[in-house]
This record gives structure tokens, sequence and C-alpha cells, in this order.
């Protein structure tokens, strides 16, 4: 009796922290799904990404739906193939030079006092960041789907950045590694 | 080779001013300022972000590469760092 004791008592005394702290490295990826053209939020996605990928992590954000607009090139004003795609993109500027708030607009005026105020305190711009990211390494995958649905192709998109992919590559990567969407 | 002789490892140490920057940019520069660098080089970074202090040394606890130094003078705060 005292020996069965004995071996179930024994679980109990193995700490499980050791194990967990030896093993404080083990997410070596991350995958952030960018899914906003918000300037509040594509802003912190860049930020995420640079700063891990500074920190070795293998870095991927997959770019879908409004998230997309932000790798649009600055001198493709107008994308789109049919009357719906081109108003789309009259309606939604893209490029990482014309992000909107998502509160506090006010037309323009908000994300321009926003521009002020990162300048003053020397925050790096969006902008800066995304040419961070690429410099560091960190891929940046467009949705293909999402392309063809907003009319976009490769040549209205930024260089630099990974061929167009789907959800299942953006899910292999996601296994193995912290995943945020944003 | 000549590396055979014992000598201290730090004849020069490494400088990166990131004085001004804010989040993320110090970890970025220090990153990629840490590649050009071999193993067992120190470098010395100057920063006045506050939030570098923990940063600094969560990087280093994330990288591998060992925090010297991590100290303060007159609002600018002072990390030396040696390459893993």
């Amino acid at each position: 009796m005292s020996t069965v004791l004995e071996v179930m008592e024994r679980p109990a005394q193995q700490p499980v922290p050791a194990a967990s702290e030896a093993k404080s490295t083990a997410h070596e990826k991350l995958v952030i799904f960018a899914w906003s053209g918000d300037l509040d939020r594509v802003w912190p996605t860049l930020i995420l990404a640079t700063t891990a990928a500074a920190s070795g992590m293998a870095t991927t954000v997959f770019f879908t739906f409004w998230g997309l607009f932000p790798l649009v090139r600055e001198d493709r004003r107008i994308t789109g193939k049919n009357m719906m795609q081109k108003m789309l993109a009259v309606m939604n500027r893209g490029g990482i030079d014309h992000l909107k708030l998502s509160k506090l607009q006010m037309f323009g005026a908000g994300s321009g006092m926003m521009k002020v105020l990162a300048k003053q305190h020397q925050v790096a711009s969006p902008a800066e960041l995304l040419a961070s990211a690429i410099e560091l390494g960190v891929k940046l995958i467009p949705c293909q789907m999402t392309m063809d649905l907003m009319g976009l192709t490769t040549a209205d998109l930024i260089e630099g950045i990974e061929e167009p992919a789907g959800a299942m590559t953006a899910m292999l990567e996601a296994k193995d590694a912290v995943t945020l969407f944003i | 080779m000549k590396e055979a002789t014992m000598t201290p490892v730090a004849t020069q140490i490494h400088q990166l001013d990131v004085k001004g920057l804010q989040c993320p940019m110090p970890i970025v520069k220090i990153a990629k300022a840490m590649k050009e660098l071999v193993s067992g080089d120190l470098i010395q970074v100057l920063a006045t972000d506050p939030g570098s202090v923990k940063d600094f040394a969560a990087w280093s606890k994330a990288t591998g590469n060992e925090l010297l130094e991590s100290s303060a003078i007159d609002g600018v705060f002072k990390f030396v760092l040696r390459k893993r």
C-alpha cells in the first residue's frame, strides 16, 4: 500500500515550471493576419512584426481584405478591371502613406494630426516600418483570393513581398507559431 | 591561427546611437547592428526611450545576446551587450 502511495505522490512532487522554463523558446515564429487597412491596426501590426523579426523570430504577415490596400504602390492610384473595382480604389485609396484612423479620422484631420505627432515624437511611420520589415526578412504574403476580388494584381503591389497565396499557406505557417489577427 | 593567444576579447566596443528613436526602432537597430558583429563582440547602445530598458533586457533574453550593463545617466540609457 505504501508503495502505491509513493508512486501516486511522485508526479505532484515534480515541479512543472522547470520543464516549461526550459522550453521558453518554443515559439520561434509569429504569424499575423492583417485584415484591416486602418492606420491604428496596420501600425501596431508592423511594430510587432519588425520587433519579432528583430528578436530572431521567423515572421510572416498575411494580408487579406482591407489589409491588402496598404501594400498598393504609391503610383497606382486607380486599380481594378471593372467599374466596381475601380470605384473601390477611388473610395479606398491604397498605399502605406494613405491609411486612415478607425476613429477620429475627421475627413483626414485625424490621421494628419497623428502623422505630426509621430514626427514630433520620432515614432517611425508605417512606411518606415514596412521598409524595415522587408529589410529584416519579414514574409509579407498578400491573399490571392482577395486580390482577385478587389481587382489587385502583383504589379499593383510594392516590391519585396512574397508571391500571393491562399489561406492554406497562411495556416501552414501558423501551425507552430504565435498567431495574431489584427 | 593568431587567436590562440588568450588576449582579452574586448579590444574595441562598437557603438550604436538610437537616442530620440521610439519603440520599436531601437530594437530594430540593435538587431541590424548585431548582424555585422562577430560572436564575442561588445556593443554599447545609447537610447532615450524609457521603454528600451525593459525591451533590451527582453531582447537579450529572446536572442541570447548577453546584456552586460544597463544603466541611466541624465535621461540617457546605456546598454552594453555581448554578441552570442
